[in-house]
């Protein structure tokens, strides 16, 4: 047990990041790479003012007049992404193994807040799934991947939180939780979850054109 | 808020469209996977690969679309629904459908997509589901299937570079007898042709010549009376209007703005200003000129209400006395969330009007009129589909006629259009107004 648990949190962690940061350099740089080839009138349009505009309204709880009209979902899906990204880089048994490892350390989390935020993560994801089986306009666009991915979030959640309440069976669901984060990292890149790495851009773009040429909001 | 009665609400019929029927009986897989990995490999890069990857399918965009809102929320209409059905699948089957795929694929994207962007203010990504469904346009242009009525106008803009066959010499006949009659009323009043060096060439769609002749009186009229120092083009060039650009005929619609530009430029004018009309516009101001190379038009594109409001700010247009009846406010979505003139339009309509009602949503939001897009211009065989696919308009406009509004102002002519459809089955009593209209009326004339 303990042989695959160095495993998982050793050579394998190293794979992981390095796809996952790999991965989506790659998948950036290919972008801009080809914009750059076939569609290179888009820089001409790129306002930095307008670009701000449309990121800075969209990452703001109730800036868009989507979020607006959607209150509940916003209030998930801000609670959610927030703590996804939130509780694993400050909890303190992360900001732990970092420093046992490459001797750097910083701010962390008490238990406390990071058990709510994983219960956060947690209930979000029942919340999209709830959505995607219920509502019709979701339920039309979902593929069997769509829960694949859903999935692949919500289990490092699961695992550690598990693990660290330490229910049952802490060696397993340690190795299955250090996996699970694995997984999750490497999927960002080669999946919808690429989301987070070119939603920037998308947004940026969109504003841009909303700002520059159309002379109106695209919030 | 009460209910729009609806008339006979008969089932949808299967239409017949040569264009379509025609066109699809003569494909095969092996040319539509050839034609769609073209356009795909071809003519799209990261733009459309980044929107299709980084879609979440959150079904977010829609409650934006008229469609989606006025058929019972039925997700097939929703704005992601109409990717999934279409370039989704093209990419999923590396471009290996069928010619039954290819039919309802033609069918969503030129008759239950306006373009109209709103979804596009809905996506937290920004993803352009108007660019999307225009890429399934432009494929089934390649593959010769394309709604027969639009397809006409298209082979007209390419003939004639005009979209309604105006053949050469009725054009200046048209503006001739336009100014005869427009003598009657202002005595000294001129329609200048091929004037080289003045201010402005003011252009206008086909149809304006072909069926609506008062409009250019009109135009004239408020010309005369503001002492605007103008133009118009004696031979081609003179059409603003751009339905290849719907098509996905980008090398037509290169013709035609080309030929729009130039001749704005052989006339030596300031700027083009150009009639009430939202699609000419994007084509002249966004798409069309992008096209060419041109990152913003050569020349100074101005939409009437901009110079409308010129003319009323400067004080150029003497009043009579405000349009009485309470009026409401068509933003249509190619001008105002496509050129941000919806304070400019409320400006005109304040200046011009008693009473102005709003209809909500309005500006940048407001739901487009469902016959943008070359929808209406796919023609009567889509006519239904298409009233029924805009009953949040009859609803808007319910409300505001509940609340006094009497008269609606669309200043674009397909809006136009297709809110007369929409009020007529929807039995609204409401009239439709041009700006042009208003001025004309309520301006001071000579004695
Ligand atoms: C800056 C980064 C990110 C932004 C701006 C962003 C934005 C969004 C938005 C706008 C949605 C759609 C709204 C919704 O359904 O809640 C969404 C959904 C989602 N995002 Fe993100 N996201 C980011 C990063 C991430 C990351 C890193 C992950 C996971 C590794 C993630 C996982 C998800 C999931 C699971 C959904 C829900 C999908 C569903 O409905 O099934 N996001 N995100
Ligand atoms: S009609 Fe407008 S809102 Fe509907 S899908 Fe097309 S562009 Fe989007
Ligand atoms: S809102 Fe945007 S991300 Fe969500 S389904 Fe529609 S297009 Fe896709
Ligand atoms: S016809 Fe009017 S409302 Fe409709 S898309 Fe064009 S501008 Fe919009």
């Amino acid at each position: 047990m303990n042989d695959i648990y160095q495993f998982v949190s050793g050579p394998l962690a190293w794979v992981a990041f390095i796809l996952f940061i790999g991965g989506s350099l790659y998948r950036v740089i290919a972008m801009i790479a080809e914009v750059k080839k076939k569609e290179p009138f888009i820089f001409t349009y790129m306002s930095l003012k307008y670009s701000l505009r449309s990121i800075l309204h969209w990452i703001t709880p109730f800036a868009t007049y989507n979020w607006r009209r959607k209150p509940v979902l916003t209030v998930v899906t801000f609670a959610f992404h927030i703590c996804l990204f939130v509780s694993p880089i400050f909890l303190l048994a992360h900001v732990t193994l970092w420093d046992e490892s490459w001797n750097i350390r910083w701010w962390t989390l008490p238990d406390g807040s990071a058990d709510i935020m994983t219960l956060i993560v947690m209930a979000s994801c029942v919340f999209f799934l709830v959505r995607r089986l219920t509502q019709r306009e979701v339920q039309f666009v979902t593929f069997v991947s769509d829960y694949i991915i859903l999935g692949i979030v919500a289990a490092p959640f699961i695992t550690g939180f598990l693990a660290y309440h330490q229910w049952f069976g802490y060696p397993i669901l340690m190795i299955l939780h250090v996996l699970a984060g694995e997984v999750m990292l490497v999927a960002i890149p080669f999946t919808r979850l690429s989301h987070m790495l070119f939603s920037p851009f998308t947004r940026a773009y969109m504003g841009s054109e909303f700002g520059v040429i159309r002379k109106s909001k695209d919030y | 808020m009460a209910e729009p009665a609806t008339k006979n609400p008969v089932e949808e019929q299967k239409v017949v469209d040569e264009g379509i029927d025609v066109g699809i009986s003569r494909l095969t897989e092996d040319k539509i996977e050839k034609v769609i990995n073209q356009v795909l490999k071809g003519e799209t890069g990261a733009r459309l690969k980044t929107y299709v990857s980084t879609c979440i399918h959150c079904g977010l965009c829609s409650e934006a679309c008229h469609y989606y809102m006025s058929n019972d929320k039925d997700p097939k209409w929703s704005p992601v629904g109409k990717i999934k059905q279409t370039i989704w699948e093209m990419i999923r089957k590396k471009g290996r459908v069928s010619p039954e795929f290819i039919r309802r694929a033609v069918e969503i994207a030129h008759t239950e997509c306006n373009q109209c962007r709103r979804c596009m203010q809905f996506c937290p990504f920004g993803i352009d589901i108007a660019y999307l469904i225009g890429m399934v346009r432009r494929i089934c242009h390649k593959l010769g299937v394309t709604p027969r009525y639009i397809q006409d106008t298209v082979h007209s803009h390419s003939v004639t570079m005009n979209q309604m066959w105006v053949k050469g010499d009725e054009w200046p006949d048209t503006l001739q007898w336009q100014e005869e009659e427009a003598r009657g009323e202002f005595p000294k009043l001129r329609i200048p042709l091929e004037k080289e060096g003045a201010d402005i060439m003011y252009s206008v769609i086909a149809p304006e010549p072909k069926f609506q002749a008062q409009l250019i009186y009109q135009a004239a009229a408020i010309m005369e009376v503001a002492g605007v120092n103008w133009t118009m083009p004696a031979d081609k060039g003179w059409d603003n209007s751009d339905m290849a650009m719907f098509t996905g005929d980008n090398e037509i619609m290169g013709r035609i703005k080309r030929t729009h530009f130039e001749t704005a430029s052989r006339l030596r004018v300031k700027r083009i200003v150009m009639g009430e009309c939202g699609h000419a516009f994007r084509s002249v101001y966004d798409t069309g000129n992008r096209w060419l190379g041109w990152s913003q038009p050569p020349i100074p594109i101005v939409h009437a209400i901009d110079f409308y409001y010129e003319l009323l700010k400067g004080n150029r247009i003497p009043i009579k006395e405000k349009f009485k009846e309470p009026v409401t406010l068509h933003d249509p979505c190619n001008v105002v969330r496509g050129g941000g003139l919806g304070e400019k339009l409320r400006y005109v309509a304040h200046a011009l009007c008693e009473t102005v009602i709003e209809m909500y949503p309005n500006r940048e939001y407001n739901y487009c009129c469902c016959a943008g897009g070359g929808v209406i211009n796919c023609g009567p065989p889509y006519k239904l589909k298409r009233v029924k696919g805009n009953r949040v308009k009859a609803e808007q406009l319910m409300d505001a006629r509940t609340r006094g509004a009497k008269v609606i102002i669309a200043p674009c002519h397909n809006c136009h259009s297709g809110l007369k459809d929409i009020k007529d089955y929807y039995d609204l009593h409401m009239d439709i107004k041009f700006f042009g209209d208003i001025i004309y009326k309520i301006m001071e004339k000579p004695e």
